[in-house]
């Protein structure tokens, strides 16, 4: 049981954040404002939370400019991808537990 | 500690949202129906074209053998034409207007990957129906169309809703039986460009739309 908890990563904790690891691994580069829409989130709480899940190096930003507009693209990483599996692992294996 | 229910909560927003995601979930079913009925007044179009230029009686939706090109190529090709562009747009105006009430944009990352692997398929075959044509072989034209077309489908549906896998097997059967009966290529066009799509709209309306 202490096992399945220590999987359990506090950093994917908020619903915002697990929505965007969840759009991430199963698409390749996706940018700002299309995660923007899925999650149906707010320019600040969306920035907010991609920058914690880049400061501990699960998610990669990169930046282009399409014509004049700055554009932001986001991909899971492969440490990123890792841990959120082993995150969904740890959810399903308690919710078997019961 | 997560409790139970909420670690259940968790996986079904997970899951939903890799679905949302990966998904062109826009494709309507008014896209099929509309696309289908074109398909049909085509069909009918190309009926009345085919009997002015016959010389007896061989019956409803029937290709003419030997194809009595010449003088009416011309207008069933700007019809074939006509039909592909009308129906496409149609398709992609209730697509747009699906999206907008889902409030998603039209072009999300799955509706690249969608187009990628519906369209290798039918480009394939569309040089493969050139070809036929080259080599006088135009009575497996029908066939062959409705048997790439629905390989396009199956390649396709992964990325849309699953229900398109399906419409794609029974066009290729369609496809196999314009082959064998190839005398009614313009009957099994009309069914499977036509009263497939009719069904199928209608099907996908109902389930996902009410």
């Amino acid at each position: 049981m202490k096992g399945i908890i220590s999987n359990l990563h506090k950093v994917f904790e908020s619903r915002i954040r697990l929505g965007i690891m969840s759009v991430l691994v199963v698409n390749d580069w996706v940018d700002f404002n299309t995660l923007k829409q899925f999650l149906d989130t707010t320019d600040g709480n969306l920035a907010s939370h991609l920058k914690a899940l880049e400061a501990k190096q699960l998610v990669e930003m990169k930046k282009q400019f399409v014509g004049r507009k700055p554009k932001t693209s986001y991909q899971a990483s492969e440490a990123g991808r890792n841990l959120f599996a082993q995150h969904i692992e740890a959810l399903e294996s308690l919710i078997s537990k019961k | 500690m997560k409790s139970n229910s909420n670690s259940n909560d968790d996986i079904k927003a997970i899951k939903s949202m890799m679905e949302r995601s990966s998904r062109f979930l826009s494709l309507s079913g008014l896209s099929g129906i509309s696309a289908g009925i074109i398909a049909l007044i085509g069909a009918a179009i190309a009926h009345h074209l085919l009997e002015s230029v016959k010389t007896d009686d061989p019956g409803l939706l029937y290709f003419l053998r030997p194809f009595p090109f010449g003088e009416i190529i011309m207008p069933l090709v700007i019809l074939a034409f006509s039909v592909l562009v009308l129906a496409l747009a149609s398709a992609i105006f209730f697509s747009w207007r699906k999206a907008r009430k889902q409030n998603l944009s039209l072009w999300v990352p799955a509706t690249k990957r969608l187009l990628t692997h519906l369209f290798i398929p039918l480009i394939a075959g569309g040089f493969f129906v050139l070809i036929l044509i080259d080599q006088n072989a135009e009575i497996l034209v029908a066939s062959a169309t409705l048997i790439f077309y629905g390989l396009a489908l199956i390649n396709a549906g992964k990325f849309t809703f699953g229900e398109v896998h399906y419409l794609g097997v029974s066009e290729i059967v369609l496809g196999i039986a314009a082959g064998i009966f190839v005398n009614y290529g313009l009957l099994f066009w009309a069914i499977g460009f036509g009263v497939l799509h009719i069904v199928y709209g209608f099907v996908m309306y109902f389930r996902y739309e009410r």
